[in-house]
């Protein structure tokens, strides 16, 4: 058990910061919530600039056009970049964060090829077409079909919460090349592919949030062409590679959160401190075991990930299941402390959190419910029986 | 390239399969069950032997350097020992005997039974065995109350002692064991669950048990780290977090084991009680809740002035 950083990792931390110090005053201002062009020019204009210092793909592997950086560098990465307040992945959430390690993890040569350079140098977007009207949390019993037709695949169906589907310009999609029948379960006959958004017969419809923005849409899919080159994986075994994707969805995508969420924890405090309320011990009590927590969990992120290196190829395991019901229902206490600190001033969206609060709502649902995450734990970490 | 790597080593791995080996061995359920009933009769006794067999196994010295006689290893490993102990329930003063070694004779070897003044208020656990008080020049007499916990003897004394030198150490010490108990109501739960049958089918089927079950594990792995990483680093804040985290997964543990067990939960023929109650008084040794979040929310407050580092 160490968490000792050696010479080298601090020498990189050192680099990083002074880095960062210099870049950030340069970036331009940060567009507002609803300019989806300009928020995507933003985010990958950011990410050219991490490609040109070389801090792209920190921790992919070097044949899948990363730095090959161990596991603890990519941790201070995440940690130094938004300590400094720095853009965080933004619009290639999917690209960065799972469509991107999974072609790393299981696509072949050439697909890496095309595809990750892109991604690392800011020029392509990717979104996550997997959920269906019929198909949540149940996510293997999706519809949409693909029929082959020579060297493509035709699809019809549609996707609904796809998050960024305006702005993306490839999708991991999730689709049904064989039937569900008596020797078929709905887990087999499922297949991963790319697919172009500006491919003929793709509609996105922009669905509003809770929140008053349109992060995610609806996407309606008829007879879209996809060449069977672009399927990750081997057709009808697309389930297993949907599994890797969702551990590096559960596994590591949040870390960087958590590091502002203790950020956010100071604000709260210093604000107590300004308007009186830190005078309250329950409401101190309250903020001081959030931080205590949003320390754990900082520590479970590091558990994590040095278990994934232990693992092959850097697979995180189902014990990000663990983290990310601890921490979704963190960050919601987060907000609901926040708007303790502000008191009815949290009823103002003008106020610093509550956008955040009402975003913070989506934590425990989006990439697999609590609930879903607890059967998980529970069948597979604990082995109890599934029921009938 | 060497880079940190925070799960245990395979040396630390196998200290704590020995450690469980030896305890599985010398205080099995028997060994436990048979301590509960003595202690309906008796009262409740350290047992003299067995503090020896584990002084000897080196629960005492670990942490004592070797030129002092002591196994010269860190808190880690010592986090690892007392896991394992809080898993097998021993009874006993383990915290403040292992913090004695080196400063009451005979503790080290577990010759000596050292308590401490290690509870918010005028009560003292064994003091009836105990041949030192750890804050005290000598052991204090106190007035026997009764005991929630039928392994825990308790006594009220007129004036407790400073033991704030101990605090950070023996909070750990103590998160360590809670975690230990923590662990160990999961596994009792998830075995139970898949045992017993109800409408046809494991009790575990049902989700409405499954995911008392799931959060069980996810406060116990949280308060996992936290236990670990607070003895890697030292840190008073981290110490203070883990307490506060592992007391809750072994109190909310225990309750949500009772819970599993049905009305065999309820007997005090399962063991169920005896993780809560111990998990009860744990939570009330070095450092409560409350003195736990009050630290943090101060740590919190200095630490907003600067960036907030997340370490
Ligand atoms: C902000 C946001 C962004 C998203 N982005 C994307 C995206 O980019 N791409 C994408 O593909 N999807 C995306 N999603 C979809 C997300 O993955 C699904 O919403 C989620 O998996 C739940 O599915 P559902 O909405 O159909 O709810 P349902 O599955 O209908 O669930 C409804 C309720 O029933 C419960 N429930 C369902 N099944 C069970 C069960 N077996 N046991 C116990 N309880 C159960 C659920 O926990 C929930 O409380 C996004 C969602 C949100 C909120």
């Amino acid at each position: 058990m160490d968490l000792t950083y050696t010479e080298e990792e601090q020498d990189f931390r050192a680099r990083l910061r002074a880095w960062l110090a210099k870049v950030l005053p340069e970036l331009p201002a940060r567009p507002s919530p609803d300019d989806w062009p300009g928020r995507r020019a933003y985010d990958l204009g950011w990410q050219r600039r991490l490609y040109e210092a070389g801090y792209a793909g920190l921790h992919w592997p070097v044949d899948a056009g990363g730095r090959g950086a161990t596991p603890t560098q990519h941790l201070i990465f995440l940690e130094e970049t938004e300590r400094a307040g720095a853009p965080y992945v933004g619009a290639n959430f999917v690209g960065l964060l799972h469509a991107g390690p999974t072609i790393a993890a299981e696509g072949t040569a050439e697909q890496r090829a095309r595809w990750l350079p892109p991604v690392l140098r800011g020029d392509e977007v990717w979104c996550q077409g997997f959920s269906e009207p019929g198909a949540g949390s149940d996510l293997a019993s999706l519809r949409t079909r693909a029929v082959r037709d020579g060297n493509d695949y035709v699809i019809t169906g549609s996707k609904i919460w796809t998050s960024h589907a305006e702005v993306a310009d490839w999708c991991e999609l999730l689709v049904r090349t064989q039937p569900v029948g008596a020797d078929v379960p709905k887990h087999r006959g499922i297949s991963w592919l790319a697919m172009r958004m500006d491919a003929p017969g793709v509609t996105v419809r922009p669905l509003r949030t809770l929140a008053g923005s349109a992060e995610f849409a609806e996407m309606f899919l008829d007879e879209v062409r996809v060449p069977v080159a672009d399927r990750v994986g081997a057709e009808n075994d697309g389930w297993r590679v949907t599994m890797v994707t969702l551990s590096f969805e559960r596994g590591t995508a949040f870390v960087g959160e958590v590091v502002a969420c203790r950020r956010t924890l100071g604000e709260l405090a210093r604000a107590a401190k300004a308007n009186g309320r830190w005078d309250d011990p329950v409401l101190r009590r309250r903020l001081g075991r959030l931080y205590g927590e949003f320390g754990a969990l900082w520590r479970l992120t590091q558990w994590n990930v040095s278990e994934a290196g232990r693992s092959a190829g850097g697979v995180p395991g189902i014990g990000g299941s663990v983290f990310k019901l601890a921490y979704s229902h963190a960050r919601q206490e987060l907000y609901d402390t926040a708007a303790e600190v502000l008191g009815a001033a949290s009823l103002s969206l003008d106020e610093e959190w509550v956008p955040d609060r009402l975003s913070s709502l989506s934590y425990t649902i989006a990439a697999g419910t609590s609930q879903i995450q607890q059967n998980i734990v529970a069948e597979r970490i604990l082995g109890l029986p599934k029921g009938r | 390239m060497r880079a940190v790597d925070f799960q245990p080593t395979e040396d630390q791995q196998h200290l704590r399969a020995g450690v469980r080996g030896l305890l599985a061995g010398r205080y099995g359920r028997e060994a436990l069950r048979a301590s509960v009933d003595a202690s309906a009769e008796a009262g409740a006794g350290v047992d003299r032997a067995l503090w020896r067999e584990l002084g000897e196994a080196g629960f005492f010295a670990l942490r004592l350097p070797e030129a002092e006689g002591g196994v010269g290893l860190g808190l880690p490993e010592a986090v690892l020992v007392f896991e394992e102990a809080g898993r097998a329930l021993v009874p006993g003063p383990l915290v403040a005997t292992h913090l004695a070694a080196g400063v009451v004779p005979g503790a080290a070897a577990g010759t000596a039974v050292v308590t401490a003044f290690d509870l918010d208020g005028p009560l003292v656990a064994h003091l009836g065995d105990a041949d030192a008080v750890l804050g005290a020049a000598a052991v204090p007499a106190g007035e026997p109350v009764r005991s929630v916990d039928p392994l825990t003897p308790l006594h009220r004394v007129a004036a407790v002692g400073d033991v704030s030198a101990y605090r950070d150490a023996g909070a750990l010490l103590t998160a360590a064991l809670q975690l230990g108990s923590a662990l160990r109501t999961v596994e009792l739960a998830v075995r139970y669950a898949g045992e017993r049958e109800q409408f046809g089918q494991p009790i575990g089927a049902f989700q409405a048990v499954k995911h008392l079950c799931a959060r069980m594990l996810v406060r116990a792995e949280v308060a996992r780290t936290a236990v670990y990483a607070a003895a890697v680093t030292g840190d008073p804040g981290e110490v203070a977090a883990a307490k506060l985290l592992a007391d809750e997964a072994a109190v909310l543990g225990a309750r949500d084991c009772l819970q599993v067990h049905g009305g065999m939960g309820f007997t005090w023929e399962a063991d169920v009680h005896l993780h809560l109650k111990r998990a009860w008084v744990r939570a009330e040794q070095w450092r409560t809740a409350a003195q736990a979040e009050e630290l943090l929310a101060g740590e919190l407050l200095g630490s907003a002035g600067s960036a907030g580092s997340a370490g």
